[in-house]
């Protein structure tokens, strides 16, 4: 019991383990990417369309699919649409200087119109009666997991029974904790979302860091909604099934002190407040929608306690959502 | 040969980006307009592919698709679009104070939704009173819950600075989920709420939109004189250009934030009891249907004008509704009304560049020089 709730924890908290540490790659840079949602969209019907027409391609037959095809299509469709708008992201706050709230909702209704769009578009084409593309073939390579994980009891269930891209998600952001805090990569991105001018007096090049640091982020974040859907929907896509998620992603950006270390227990925590309510017995369905609310009030609490404490390190990057122009004074 | 020997060892980079000076008002309005234009015929082509129709037929239904038989004097249609106007800019004129304070207020959805919950609940219980009695009961308390919403990350903000971008946007599921627990308990363990008899807004001429529209008209009007020459007005600009300057001259920047976003939340909150005493007669979570985000970018959009948010919404509103139909009527689906509005709004916003900053080539400047 306590098991299976761990396990279902996990599940829930990689989506957002992705987009917060995309989100906090991106906001090193100085940039609060508000397009997070929408780019987790696209980044999950990007992988669904290129897993679509590889399955289509195959005859819809699973002996036809060779495993390494089927699941590097989808990733590197799902990396393409979502770099496509970081990229688009980045040039109107980078290159235009257009303000980065504006821009990045823009970018969020922009992806999830893509997102259903597309997704109810492939369920016509398939002619299925309700909203949703089943892609169970691709998701099964998705889910393959260690042949021996079974044997191994409460152990195996625990740690070595998720999907590859639940592994991926905590790499990445072990990853990025190293190249943050411990490279001159990370140093320099740093100092470009601090302060922009000194770090191009220092001679780096503060375009070129912002956009590559918006760039791979919402590459990070896109793999979130392909992880959702290939792994925990099993491969099922519905209209607007992914929900809040983004949203939830960008709140525990700040719950982690912008520390991608501190976002891996954070994903896990939040993962386990969405389902605390389905674990609790004997709720109704009215306790249940006030249990819902759970992660949110939660995020409230935190906000409000870093806020009121102030401590020096654990404060945003200080010229976060203030774009660059090298001749302002 | 010699030149390039000449030449420095760093060029100096071939474009070169300039703030202009004020632009003429006309020339930045053709560039604006110009930019509306040529978007909406981009995203016209892309339906077009999408679709397989031709140029006619598309314009055709994204005309008819949200006007409807005007000719045929239908007008319909027509008061159906000016609601979902005036909702979106009702929504906009209550987050723009709270904007030109840069405090980004993203729970317009929350604050709304708020306001159509205690409009809701009025409904429901107070059948029994004087008519009268209901809609004064109904309007303030879903005016008090609004502000409500909008008060509790004013406090935070101004007392501890919390960041309030996301306590807003946290506030939003908390509202879709008392929502949700509301509708629950309201209809007995069902998922839809019946619709209300009692408590339902005035019919002015028989249109049930009428009322909505003038209410929010006559709001944009306040909302001009508030912003541009009441004293409230003055202090807000004054806080959202340096929080220092508005303490140097005496105002009490705390009282001003908590006191904008009380009167932000308060709007929000009648264009939540608009849509559920007005037109709805129920409530859903998705009875706002995101538009509290859309807001946000119809304000920046307006540049803080009411005016010219009110022409922001008319094009967005259209451009999502009338693209929503082409798709649909070709048995695709209709977010492609989100694909439009956002490809419109990042056109607009983007075209702010061309008027804010110019842009040299190296040659030309060179030339220049000689």
């Amino acid at each position: 019991m306590i098991i299976a709730f761990f396990c279902r924890a996990v599940l829930l908290g990689v989506p957002l383990l992705y987009g917060s540490t995309g989100e906090i790659v991106t906001e090193k840079s100085g940039h609060l990417n508000l397009g997070i949602p929408g780019i987790m969209y696209v980044g999950a019907i990007s992988g669904v369309c290129g897993s679509f027409i590889y399955e289509h391609l195959c005859n819809n037959d699973i002996a036809n699919m060779n495993p390494f095809l089927a699941v590097l299509i989808p990733f590197f469709c799902s990396v393409l649409g979502s770099v496509f708008m970081g990229l688009l992201y980045s040039f109107f706050t980078v290159t235009l200087r257009v303000n980065q709230n504006v821009t990045g909702l823009a970018i969020t209704t922009f992806g999830i119109g893509i997102g259903n769009f597309f997704g109810a578009s492939i369920a016509k084409l398939v002619e299925s009666e309700i909203t949703s593309v089943t892609l169970s073939k691709t998701s099964s390579f998705f889910c393959a997991k260690l042949p021996f994980a079974d044997k191994l009891g409460w152990f195996g269930k625990l740690f070595l029974s998720f999907d590859f891209m639940t592994y991926l998600a905590i790499a990445i952001a072990i990853a990025a904790s190293i190249v943050l805090n411990r490279t001159r990569v990370g140093l320099n991105l740093r100092a470009v979302g601090e302060n922009p001018a000194t770090a191009d007096a220092a001679g780096i090049n503060v375009i070129r860091y912002k956009y590559l640091a918006t760039c791979i982020g919402s590459a990070i974040a896109g793999l979130g909604g392909l992880q959702y859907v290939m792994a925990y929907a099993d491969g099922v896509w519905s209209n607007n099934a992914f929900g809040d998620r983004g949203w939830m992603a960008i709140a525990l950006v700040i719950f982690a002190l912008w520390k991608p270390s501190v976002a891996i227990l954070g994903s896990f925590l939040f993962g386990a407040l969405c389902n605390a309510p389905t674990f609790v017995k004997g709720l109704g369905t009215d306790a249940m929608k006030l249990f819902e609310m759970l992660p949110y009030v939660v995020t409230i609490i935190v906000l409000v306690f870093t806020s009121m404490r102030k401590k020096r390190e654990h404060q945003p990057p200080e010229s976060l959502g203030l774009n660059y122009f090298r001749e302002d004074r | 040969m010699t030149n390039e020997m000449i030449k420095p060892h760093h060029k100096e980079p071939l474009i070169h980006i300039v703030k202009r000076d004020d632009m003429v008002w006309w020339k930045a309005w053709l560039i604006r307009i110009a930019t509306i234009i040529v978007a909406v015929f981009a995203v016209g082509g892309i339906s077009m592919l999408l679709t397989g129709n031709d140029f006619s037929q598309t314009y055709e239904t994204f005309y008819r698709g949200v006007l409807g038989r005007l000719d045929e004097g239908n007008t319909t249609m027509l008061w159906q679009y000016l609601q979902d106007v005036a909702i979106l800019l009702c929504l906009a004129l209550a987050l723009t104070p709270a904007f030109k304070m840069r405090f980004w207020n993203c729970g317009a959805e929350g604050q709304a939704l708020m306001g159509g919950l205690a409009a809701m609940i009025c409904m429901r219980e107070l059948g029994e009173l004087p008519y009268w009695a209901q809609i004064i009961i109904i309007v303030v308390t879903s005016i008090l819950a609004g502000a409500l919403w909008g008060f509790i990350p004013a406090i935070f903000k101004a007392f501890f600075n919390t960041n309030e971008t996301l306590f807003t946007l946290m506030m939003n599921y908390i509202a879709i989920q008392l929502v949700a627990y509301y509708v629950v308990v309201g209809s007995n363990g069902n998922t839809v709420l019946p619709t209300s008899s009692s408590g339902n807004l005035p019919i002015i001429a028989e249109n049930e939109y009428l009322l909505n529209v003038l209410v929010v008209a006559v709001l944009s009007v306040i909302a001009f004189f508030y912003l541009k020459y009441s004293k409230h007005g003055y202090e807000i600009s004054v806080v959202g250009e340096s929080q220092n300057t508005a303490r140097y001259i005496g105002i009490n920047v705390k009282k001003v934030i908590i006191r904008t976003m009380l009167i932000s939340g308060a709007v929000c909150g009648i264009a939540g009891m608009l849509l559920v005493a007005g037109t709805d007669h129920s409530i859903n979570t998705n009875t706002i249907e995101g538009q509290g985000f859309t807001a946000i970018m119809i304000s920046w959009l307006g540049q803080f004008n009411p005016f010219i948010m009110m022409l922001m919404t008319a094009v967005v509103i259209f451009v999502g509704n009338g693209f929503g139909k082409v798709t649909e009527r070709s048995n695709l689906d209709k977010s492609f009304a989100d694909i439009a509005t956002g490809i419109v709004i990042l056109c607009v916003v983007g075209c702010e560049f061309f008027i804010h900053y110019s842009i040299k080539f190296r040659s030309s400047k060179k030339e220049a020089k000689k």
